[in-house]
């Protein structure tokens, strides 16, 4: 819809000289009071004389996609949206789609969630632009997502600031005061930039504090006009150099205490949850669980620890947890729910695992940064030794300082617990084998086999689960070599369902500049939220294999009903109700195949299976994702 | 799909481990006694096994257990070779873990021999699977 032509005119004018100076703006501008009534009628047409300026070769969109390359964004994750087309045109034309490149999304919830498993690959933020309403208003869930994942996703939200430019209708009900007030109470840091300095100051700012632990999404209101006016060639305009805060290191004394503690322990535990930020994350977990000859419980909130390690004893954290006298967390998120088990009857109970005396030691960013509305932080933790620090930047000062502390005799105690723990493990593994055997053969197909038969497709080549390891039963953590970084890459963090499928494309997305295979285990009712990232993985050849763990129900959900049905004594007859995902079953071969992905399914017997992820990982190498609907148990 | 609230799961699985752990303890110590036969068998009320697998489905126990009975992270393995009928009956009725309790009213006794039949009917896994060698 057109608007007046004349006051586009001025407001851009006006705009261009907040950008370039203030003081001048005041100067020449011609306020009107409200007291004053004016001498004649406002001019609404240009006068005859006048040429009218209808163009212009340099917008504050330009300026701001400088800011954006300059932080060095690769991908632009966006449904398209009038209140940042400005922004948008700027993007694909004046930046060349070139670093960034706009990714169509079809769903703002699909942009934020590609952004956190890009960035739990690769390291850095993808940007998300969002309309400032109902844009963010879709996104919202997947921020949330993010925030509980302590993963920083860069968004952009377009608005309309100045009611008296905005286009009747629809830019009226794209418009909103405070846009980031939706999200505020689960992002990290937001600002409304009136001015193109403005912009590019906080541009860098929020960039800066995303990427400092704990790292969390940040918001950016970018209005239109400041993106839609001209910018003069001599207008001043700078962007700020970023340099990123060195991740807080915990204080030395308390280092020196925690260490003093590990090495004097006879059995100690290391629980690591969101420990490893980097690569480096899970060298510096291993050097310290192998100093220790400490068995370490990997919660894979990040890949941490590789699974096979002798002294990787995840699959057996009760008796560990109780047997332990010292305890050392990194960036463990319920701290609380690991020293104490839970029990969800009528009467909710909850009981501490540990000994009397077991000291607990918790390293954690999370310390640092916390609010109040939303309870993602969990039960306090009584810990003895708090380190507000980030896990990962601490380690190798904690590492130096057992070093320091170890001598001979102690060496010795921590190989005799080495070999014990090595021959535990060997057992635990060997039970694992033994009970992913039970149903092996049953349609609908066992977890365990459809983790199995997938692991033996990909096992020699250079592989990434990017969906959750703990899925599916945890069979893929159990009977899978993680060993490299980027071998999975976490949880959804605030658990809200529809994070698969988005996170694991945006992870694959990440990996194929890498050239590895992609794979997720892809949720049936997880992937119906949002099913059009499956186009976008197909639109811009993004390579990933989806192996559906189709078990036509929210399950957990089931389990649920179940529960409270069983303590009402009513039995579970209805439990199916406003849970299953069948009547009619859905054809995800043919969902994936009308969106181009190659599509195979539904398997439901389990020696088919095999041969189909063959031909699904065939046409991955090609360059395509496709999609392997199997039939399975519930869990 | 599982609507996965990690924290909660990680207790329940932790729950589920120990009642694992509890019972795979006791499987083997019948299996120590009576090499050979199904524990507990002796001890058992006759069951109907065809009616105990349909109520392992209808009822739900499916849903933790899986539909072998073979277990998983929100409940342990129940067969083949449960635990005693005993054993098994007492923790159905009153649970001492996570799992909901299903009294009389829900599942009767009769009904409760049946599933038991049919977890005793379930056969072995199938052995040396070259998939899990990897």
């Amino acid at each position: 819809m057109a608007k007046s032509q004349k006051i586009s005119s001025d407001r851009r004018n006006f705009l261009k000289l907040a950008a370039g100076s203030a003081a001048a703006l005041v100067a020449k501008s011609n306020v009107l009071s409200a007291q004053q009534a004016p001498s004649s009628p406002p001019a609404t047409e240009p006068a005859a004389h006048e040429v009218e300026m209808l163009t212009t070769d340099r917008t504050g969109s330009d300026f701001m996609v400088d800011v954006i390359k300059s932080l060095g964004f690769e991908y632009i994750c966006s449904n398209p949206g009038s209140s940042f087309r400005g922004l948008q045109e700027s993007v694909v034309n004046y930046g060349g789609n070139r670093a960034p490149e706009f990714l169509t999304c079809c769903h703002e919830e699909s942009s934020v969630a590609m952004g956190q498993g890009y960035f739990k690959i690769e390291g850095k933020p993808v940007l998300v632009m969002a309309h400032g309403t109902v844009g963010l208003q879709h996104a919202s869930m997947a921020i949330y997502n993010a925030y509980c994942d302590r993963v920083p996703v860069y968004i952009i939200l377009g608005n309309t600031i100045d009611a008296t430019t905005r286009r009747p209708g629809v830019e009226w009900a794209h418009s909103v005061q405070d846009a980031a007030a939706m999200v505020r109470d689960y992002t990290k840091w937001d600002d409304l930039p009136i001015s193109l300095p403005h912009f590019s100051e906080s541009a860098v700012r929020a960039y800066k504090i995303a990427m400092t632990p704990p790292m969390m999404p940040v918001v950016m209101v970018v209005d239109t006009d400041l993106q839609e006016s001209p910018v003069s060639q001599s207008a001043k305009l700078r962007i700020p150099k970023l340099t990123l805060a060195s991740p807080p290191q915990g204080d030395s004394g308390a280092v020196a205490e925690a260490a003093r503690l590990l090495v004097a322990a006879e059995n100690p535990v290391i629980v690591a949850d969101r420990a490893a930020r980097t690569a480096a994350g899970m060298k510096y977990l291993v050097e310290l669980a192998e100093l220790l000859q400490a068995p370490v419980v990997d919660q894979a909130g990040r890949m941490n620890f590789p699974s096979r390690h002798p002294l990787n004893h995840s699959d057996r954290p009760g008796r560990l947890i109780a047997g332990a006298d010292v305890i050392l967390g990194l960036e463990v998120w319920d701290f609380w729910g690991t020293v104490n088990s839970f029990r969800d009857q009528l009467h909710r109970s909850s009981r501490l695992l540990t000994r009397p005396g077991t000291k607990l030691i918790h390293i954690t960013a999370g310390d640092l940064y916390a609010k109040s509305n939303y309870q993602d932080f969990q039960r306090y933790a009584e810990v003895d030794l708090s380190i507000a620090a980030d896990a990962e930047a601490t380690l190798p000062a904690l590492i130096e300082a057992v070093k320091r502390l170890t001598n001979a005799d102690r060496k010795r105690a921590f190989q005799d617990r080495g070999a014990k723990l090595a021959a535990a493990r060997q057992e635990a593994r060997e039970r694992v084998r033994a009970e992913a055997a039970y149903g092996w053969d049953a349609s609908p197909i066992s977890t365990a086999r459809l983790a199995a038969e997938l692991w033996e497709q990909i096992k020699n080549k250079d592989w990434s689960l990017v969906s959750e390891a703990r899925s599916a039963n945890g069979w893929a953590q159990r009977l899978w070599a993680f060993e490299k970084p980027y071998h999975h890459i976490g949880g959804s963090g605030g658990a809200g369902v529809g994070y698969i499928a988005p996170s694991s494309v945006g992870a694959a997305l990440a990996n194929r500049k890498y050239g590895r295979l992609s794979v997720s285990i892809q949720n049936d009712g997880d992937l119906m939220y949002a099913p059009g990232v499956l186009w976008t993985a197909a639109h811009h050849r993004i390579p990933i294999l989806s192996v559906m763990h189709n078990n036509r129900s929210y399950h957990q959900e089931v389990m649920h009903i179940q529960r409270m049905a069983n303590r009402h004594n009513r039995g579970i007859a209805n439990s199916h109700i406003g849970t299953a995902i069948d009547n009619p079953n859905i054809d995800y071969a043919k969902l994936a195949q009308s969106m181009g992905l190659y599509g195979e399914g539904p398997i439901t017997d389990p020696k088919d299976l095999g041969p189909a992820i063959r031909r699904g990982i065939a046409a991955v190498e090609r360059g395509e994702p496709a999609l392997i609907d199997v039939v399975t148990q519930p869990r | 799909m599982n609507r996965f609230v990690r924290h909660r799961s990680v207790r329940i699985a932790a729950a589920g481990l120990m009642i694992a752990v509890a019972l795979i303890v006791a499987r083997l110590g019948a299996e120590a006694q009576t090499p050979g036969a199904t524990p507990g068998a002796q001890t058992a009320p006759a069951g109907n096994t065809q009616n105990g697998k349909r109520i392992f489905a209808s009822y739900g126990c499916f849903q933790c257990h899986g539909r072998e009975a073979q277990g998983g992270i929100a409940g342990p393995r129940l067969g083949p070779n449960p635990v005693p009928f005993v054993a098994f009956s007492r923790y159905i009725r009153q649970p001492a873990g996570q799992m909901p309790p299903y009294t009389s009213k829900v599942v009767t006794d009769t009904e409760l021999a049946d599933i038991y039949a049919f977890l005793q009917s379930l056969p072995q896994p199938p052995k040396d699977i070259p998939l899990l060698n990897n």
